[in-house]
């Protein structure tokens, strides 16, 4: 049985269809990467999986479990877990704050959440900052806090949208080497990203979208190749970034 | 015609006629909150000032209302620029507490303000060129009234056009598209929020005269219009300028035959509860985007 | 530890100071002015839990204030039922009437929630203003009674028995406020504040939180509204129900500090002395002037120091640490370990 399994899914805002009839099925421990154009319905597809949204059409299974519709916060507590496109940390709390908001879910008593949530920021190197207010923090370091908090509700299938936007190359390192850190932890992870050589080695399998459609499911090398894909996204933007590396 | 008829269509020609009123004083408002998400809490006390303004330049001047409204339309213009430059402008990114302060505080103030230079005092303005009324078909219709209704109509139009037809127009729906491409696409934002403040006080100065040649004038009159205000701004949609041209007309009908059906002094309550029941079916309102 | 002691020891003196406050003050004018300081303390910090920590800010209290003045009064004079019981029934009725009026508006966010509860509030003024079954617009008048008993809830002479009583519900609402500071729905509510959207992403049912933090204050502000009846001994719609009483139950919260302990309470001993004695002084000259002062401050807080006086107080904190002359854990009350959970 799938982790997760999207059947059918159809998203219609008035006359706009910002995703078509998808289909997809997420194993137990893979790690997916999801790309596509601007627009082409990515973070939307997260916002229907994660409850934001409620699908015009199709159902999402989780564990076998029907959760179409359910409101985010149930999903939480089913065990999928998100960060944003655009952080959104607690800004007037601290990090330790923040992340210990994220393990009450499973932590209801102060101490014991508070116990949970200092290891989560030692193993997402935050810990040094754990007193600082969110907002004073840097782009970096709130994608991390965001990542923190969302594992904290200690998640099967974490979402991270663009996780890695707007990071410089050694902050993007940092990014992957947490990503594999977590994927040897046992947590499924689907990555909606714009940085191609990020997502390329670190993906075992990649969707693309295209206008509200999945036009491909396959692994990164035959992505790369695919020539639908390249048409719709890669186009010589991708070529282009290859040759330099 | 049977009495109750005439009295059902005097009732509801009335309500028309300042349904046309709060529809101006709505596009005001939303035209404010269209641009930066912001609720000018003190729209009523802006009226209650356009008021006043008319009030002391007939009273101690002499000038009829008629000439007076460019005048207090400009006032109006100027203090809108003034409030956004002095206040709104230190709001746009704080938190959602002090936005909502802001203006809630003006309220206070302003109208606690005339309270204490101007005493609680009912006032009117006596005959004016407007005064008196005219029939038809055994229908009266105060030409206050109907004046009021007309220059209401014709500065949403106005407002509407320039919205739609002009390059500041455009720059300023840009501007309550997106603040950010706005910007990017070479518009000054900073002005267009000081325009849409300028504008939409301006529209409560025109109302504000308009409403002076007929209705009473006191510190707290503002109340009595911003609630009807706010919910034809959110009936039409926060943001939708011609939602709020509509909704405003739908609750001027709805206010008179509500007060003629049932209890005048419930109208408020009937009001409000049309606001709690849009909000809460249909948040986006009549028109409104999202 | 040395610090904790010390913070103790400041804390036990404040309370001996605050019992002893009818002993060493005697003058009618002044006691006044502090059961009504503890009273907006109170008051203030029952909006703080669903304005402050929750940031859902309501313009409506008045509702609840109204709803305990007249529930308790009713009971009073119609069935001579206690205040002390009618208090209770005064607050179940407030709490019930916070579910019907949140559980739809909490749908609401921002703008539309604030103009949602100035339109509830409007509401029931008009409707306590035309039921004449409560006295209409008139209002109630309380039969005064004397002897000075605890149990009657009236004081004639000993006016510091309602000092006592109000200066007992500060103390209970501190309490609350302080262990609500220190649990997991504190922090929800917190996150709910900052941002709803990813509180529900971290598996928080906001709309529950949120009635849960509005239940609480309404029931809170409802025994005050008791307690005002029992005061004043006479209740309109035009003085419970006031939309005054919603602003002011904010004000003092802004003005301290949302969100914190002891904001609401410093927010009431600034604002309610200076609008006695602008009441007092100016009396008949200006009636609304303390008001115009308020709509000032609202707009000067909101604009330069959205934080409040303990705002002020925090950035002279923060200023002083960076200096060295603190060590630094002290301006943060929230730090882990069970040392700075004894901090007030």
């Amino acid at each position: 049985m799938p982790l997760l399994e999207i059947e059918g899914l159809t998203k219609q805002f008035g006359g706009l269809t910002a995703n078509h009839n998808i289909h997809l099925q997420v194993e137990e421990g893979e790690i997916l990467g999801l790309i596509g154009p601007n627009g082409a319905g990515k973070t939307t597809l997260f916002n229907c999986i994660t409850g934001f949204y409620p699908p015009t059409r199709g159902r999402v299974r989780f564990q076998g479990r029907d959760i179409t519709g359910w409101p985010p916060e149930r999903v939480c507590q089913a065990g999928i877990a998100r960060t944003f496109q655009i952080v959104r940390v607690l800004r007037e709390m601290t990090v330790l704050e923040n992340v210990m908001v994220g393990a009450f879910l499973r932590y209801p008593r102060v101490e014991e959440a508070r116990r949970h949530a200092l290891q989560i920021l030692e193993f997402s190197g935050l810990i040094d900052r754990r007193h600082e207010l969110a907002r004073n923090l840097t782009i970096a370091n709130k994608k991390r806090l965001e990542l923190a908090r969302a594992l904290a509700t200690k998640p099967r299938l974490l979402f991270l949208d663009e996780a890695m936007a707007g990071l410089n190359p050694s902050e993007i390192n940092d990014a992957v080497a947490m990503v594999r850190k977590l994927s040897e932890q046992g947590i499924t992870m689907i990555l909606v990203e714009h940085v191609m050589k990020v997502i390329m080695p670190l993906a075992e399998r990649v969707v693309v979208l295209d206008s509200g459609e999945l036009i491909a499911d396959d692994t990164p090398e035959n992505i790369a190749t695919n020539p639908r894909v390249i048409e719709a996204y890669l186009g010589e933007k991708y070529r282009a970034t290859r040759a330099i590396h | 015609m049977s009495p109750e008829l005439v009295l059902f269509l005097q009732t509801l020609v009335s309500g028309i006629l300042i349904g046309f009123v709060f529809s101006l004083l709505s596009v005001g408002l939303t035209l404010i909150f269209g641009v930066m998400d912001i609720v000018n809490f003190a729209h009523g006390e802006h009226l209650m000032l356009a008021m006043y303004a008319t009030f002391w330049m007939w009273t101690l001047w002499g000038i009829d209302p008629l000439f007076s409204l460019p005048v207090v339309a400009l006032l109006l213009f100027i203090l809108g620029v003034i409030t956004y430059r002095l206040l709104i402008r230190y709001v746009l990114d704080a938190p959602m507490l002090a936005q909502i302060f802001v203006t809630f505080g003006l309220m206070v103030f302003l109208r606690n303000l005339a309270q204490v230079l101007w005493s609680e005092d009912y006032r009117r303005i006596g005959d004016t060129l407007l005064s008196g009324r005219i029939e038809l078909f055994g229908i009266f219709i105060g030409r206050p009234q109907l004046f009021a209704s007309l220059g209401a109509v014709i500065t949403t139009g106005l407002l509407y056009f320039f919205l739609k037809r002009t390059r500041t127009g455009w720059a300023l729906e840009a501007t309550a598209e997106d603040k950010e491409v706005a910007g990017l696409m070479g518009i000054n934002t900073e002005r267009m929020f000081a325009l849409a403040w300028g504008l939409g006080l301006a529209s409560v100065g025109v109302a504000g005269a308009l409403l002076a040649t007929f209705n009473p004038i006191f510190p707290e009159v503002g109340t009595v219009f911003v609630l009807v205000t706010f919910v034809a701004v959110a009936l039409g949609g926060f943001g939708s300028v011609p939602g709020a041209f509509i909704a405003g007309i739908i609750i001027g009908i709805v206010q008179v035959l509500g007060g003629f059906l049932w209890e005048p002094r419930f109208k408020t309550v009937l009001i409000y509860a049309i606001y709690l029941g849009v909000v809460f079916i249909r948040p986006q309102g009549l028109l409104g985007r999202r | 530890m040395q610090r904790i002691r010390w913070q103790l020891l400041v804390l036990v003196l404040v309370v001996l100071l605050l019992l002893a406050f009818p002993f060493y003050v005697a003058q009618p004018f002044l006691q006044r002015t502090m059961i009504l300081v503890v009273m907006w303390s109170v008051l203030g910090l029952a909006w703080n839990i669903l304005g402050g920590y929750a940031g859902q800010v309501s313009f409506g209290h008045a509702i609840f204030f109204g709803l305990g003045a007249y529930t308790s009064t009713y009971l009073f004079t119609e069935w001579g039922i206690s205040p002390w019981l009618g208090m209770f029934v005064g607050a179940g009725v407030a709490v019930l009437v916070s579910i019907v009026i949140g559980w739809p508006s909490f749908r609401l966010v921002g703008h539309y929630f604030a103009i949602a509860t100035i339109a509830a509030g409007e509401i029931f003024a008009v409707i306590f203003r035309n039921w004449k079954a409560v006295g209409g617009a008139v209002g109630i008048y309380l039969p005064i009674i004397r002897g000075d008993r605890l149990i009657d809830y009236q004081f004639q002479e000993f006016k510091a028995g309602y000092y006592y009583i109000i200066l007992a519900m500060l103390a209970l609402i501190v309490l609350v406020t302080y262990r609500l500071e220190r649990t997991r729905m504190g922090y929800y509510l917190k996150a709910i504040r900052e941002d709803s959207e990813a509180a529900r992403s971290l598996g928080i049912n906001i709309t529950r939180y949120k009635l849960y933090a509005m239940m609480i204050s309404a029931a809170f502000t409802a025994i005050v509204g008791t307690f005002y009846a029992q005061f004043v001994l006479y209740i309109s719609p035009n003085t419970v129900f006031a939309l005054a009483i919603s602003i002011q139950m904010a004000l003092v919260a802004i003005l301290g500090g949302t969100g914190t302990l002891l904001g609401p309470i410093i927010g009431a001993a600034v604002l309610i002395p200076m609008a006695e004695y602008t009441r007092v002084y100016l009396a008949g000259r200006a009636g609304g002037l303390h008001l115009v002062v308020y709509g000032l401050l609202i707009m000067l807080i909101s604009v330069y120091q959205p934080a409040g006086l303990m705002g002020i107080y925090r950035e002279w904190q923060h200023k002083r640490a960076a200096r060295g002359m603190v060590n630094d854990s002290l301006p943060v009350a929230t730090a882990e370990g069970g040392a700075d959970d004894a901090v007030a």
